[in-house]
């Protein structure tokens, strides 16, 4: 019996039951909304977006589960995210039964899924305006401070005179948050949009230049010795061996500056700007109008979590020299 | 296998005599202390010599192949290379360290061909990466990262590289002494059949009085306190078919126990600080 077991263990076509958990708990999560009706005080009661989107779901789920029956590759990874797929539907299901099937919450603060899920058709276009703009303040503002962020942070970490006049100032300026240079910025910059790239590229600029420093100060001295006896000049020893080395840091920099890119966005959208996603959720927790608040964040956290895995196989692209060395 | 390429670089890697006079080395300390490295110190070598350093820790000997790199400067004195005074480091003079210190983030491809290309000379000279691998043995991991070799490997990896430049003097800082027993006395055998193969001056740092008789034409027996070089032996031992000698003949062990008491020479009870 055992060897049986194995025998099927090694077969290619081979059913692992932790395929089917998100297929069921979607199963039992459209029964749910279909048998239990809404509460009779709930508001938009009659909506019927989240059983349209739980059906889409079961459908792509099954067709999952028929394809990682057969094909291995797929198998692994489906089944590795199985029982976390399944805790989400769970998850949303006890959501849904706590406040429009029983109406356990407040649905002022706490608005059905299908109301949060509706802003998404009825504001549509405003969103995806707000997704660009957001996009777009966001990218510039990584790129400048990037870019402006590696230049000082090469400088400090390399020469002596310019960490003397420039390791100062970054000590003195960088730990101030973004933010408090808003009523200085609105000054300076001619357009409130500048303004708001400044504040972004400001975070940026402070992250990447302290780990770009300090990971080209803390580049072994041997490397450097060994490369000059192989007949590299001064500029090549930085070139080649000082940034290469200082690569992992650069990154752990820009990962940093990623995340506060963000803090720096919710924050550079609160003045003169008149689309963004932090704008919007900002313009409509004023309103009251929670679903589109939820709706925003929910954008938001989908956003950050692509920027950050673009940033992450770039890395990883970029460093698989040492695969596996940092985990975040 | 030796080409006409390589034979035509022995001729040319027949310079490298290196003459030191009178040179002095201190440094401070972090408390502020002075510390002599090296005092009125001289040495000549010749081209194509093999020559090995030996003595405790603290006699100068990494300190003096420091100053023949370049990477350190003499307080006083000067040491030159085929009459040319040093002044900093340069591909003729190679340099391999105890650690492989192989770049992390290239291959050992890469890394072998590091020294041509910061020399721009990669293009002309694309096809002796390739010996090179061979010559130490690593056919088949051009492709493997540093972390993925053993040590011994990546030894063999980082003396390819120092080699790929055709140095004139090999300077080796206790390059086997992180290595397990067997693989040392194969890679001592490896650096003899280089060394024959390119007619390099080769400049050895040891700790091993027994690897020392093995390799080299002469010791150069070191004391510390003052740091100098206390007494020159000629190896007259004949070399065998692989270039080294007999460990175990009479004249190896007559040596050996020579060298030994030289560095316990002074009469003065004192722990003997080098690793036999």
């Amino acid at each position: 019996m055992a060897e049986r077991k194995e025998i099927l263990r090694d077969k290619k076509i081979r059913f692992d039951y932790r395929s089917a958990i998100p297929s069921l708990t979607l199963i039992v999560a459209l029964l749910t909304e279909i048998l239990i009706p809404n509460h009779m005080d709930a508001k938009y009661r009659t909506l019927t977006n989240f059983k349209s989107v739980l059906i889409t779901f079961t459908v792509v789920s099954l067709l999952l589960l028929l394809i990682s029956i057969f094909h291995e590759k797929t198998r692994n990874r489906y089944v590795r995210k199985g029982w976390f797929l399944g805790g989400t539907v769970v998850f949303i299901t006890m959501l849904n039964l706590v406040t429009v099937k029983l109406l356990l919450l407040p649905q002022i603060y706490f608005p059905s899924i299908n109301r949060i899920l509706n802003v998404y058709i009825e504001d549509k276009n405003l969103l995806l305006k707000c997704l660009i703009s957001s996009f777009t303040l966001l990218v510039e503002g990584l790129l400048f401070g990037t870019v402006i962020g590696i230049i000082t942070g090469i400088l400090v970490g390399w020469s002596k005179n310019w960490n003397y006049w420039i390791y100062p100032l970054i000590r003195i300026l960088g730990p101030i948050p973004s933010s408090t240079w808003i009523p200085l910025t609105l000054i300076i910059f001619p357009t409130s949009r500048g303004a708001a790239i400044f504040l972004i590229a400001f975070g940026v600029w402070f992250q990447i230049t302290i780990l770009t420093s300090s990971g080209i100060q803390s580049v072994k001295q041997s490397y450097f010795e060994v490369s000059s006896t192989l007949g590299a000049t001064n500029l090549q020893n930085l070139l080649f061996i000082a940034i290469p080395d200082a690569l992992p840091s650069m990154f752990l920099g820009l990962f940093n500056a990623t995340c506060s890119s963000f803090v720096a966005l919710m924050a550079a959208e609160m003045f003169g700007v008149k689309a963004g996603i932090g704008w919007y959720i900002n313009w409509q927790k004023e309103m009251i109008a929670y679903s589109n608040v939820y709706a925003g964040l929910i954008l938001i956290a989908g956003f950050c979590y692509l920027f950050i895995t673009v940033q992450f196989k770039v890395r990883d692209k970029l460093l698989s020299w040492q695969k596996g060395v940092i985990k975040w | 296998m030796v080409d006409t390429k390589s034979q035509a670089s022995c001729i040319h890697s027949h310079t490298g005599n290196i003459r030191a006079r009178d040179i002095s080395k201190e440094f401070i300390r972090p408390d502020g202390e002075k510390v002599i490295a090296l005092s009125n110190l001289d040495a000549d070598i010749k081209a194509g010599e093999f020559i090995c350093l030996i003595g405790p820790s603290g006699c100068g000997k990494s300190t003096l192949l420091r100053l023949i790199a370049g990477l350190n400067e003499p307080n006083s004195g000067d040491i030159k290379l085929d009459g040319q005074t040093i002044k900093g480091p340069g591909y003729e003079r190679g340099l391999v360290f105890q650690d492989p210190t192989l770049f992390p983030w290239l291959t050992v491809h890469d890394n072998i061909a590091y020294g041509l290309k910061v020399r721009h000379v990669y293009k002309h000279k694309k096809e002796e990466i390739h010996e090179f691998i061979q010559l130490v043995g690593l056919k088949g991991f051009e492709k493997s990262y540093p972390h993925q070799l053993s040590g011994g490997m990546a030894q063999r990896a980082s003396l390819a590289r120092a080699l790929v430049n055709h140095p004139k003097v090999l300077l080796l800082d206790e390059p086997l002494g992180a290595l397990d027993a067997f693989t040392r006395m194969n890679m001592q055998d490896e650096i003899l059949r280089i060394w024959k193969e390119r007619g390099t001056t080769m400049i050895m740092v040891t700790h091993d009085v027994d690897e020392a008789i093995y390799l080299s034409d002469r010791v150069f027996v070191m004391t510390p306190r003052p740091a100098r070089i206390e007494r020159i032996i000629d190896v007259n031992i004949g070399r065998n078919e692989s270039l080294g000698r007999q460990r175990d003949s009479g004249d190896f062990l007559q040596l050996r126990s020579k060298i030994l008491q030289i560095l316990d020479f002074t009469g003065k009870v004192q722990q003997p600080e080098f690793y036999l």
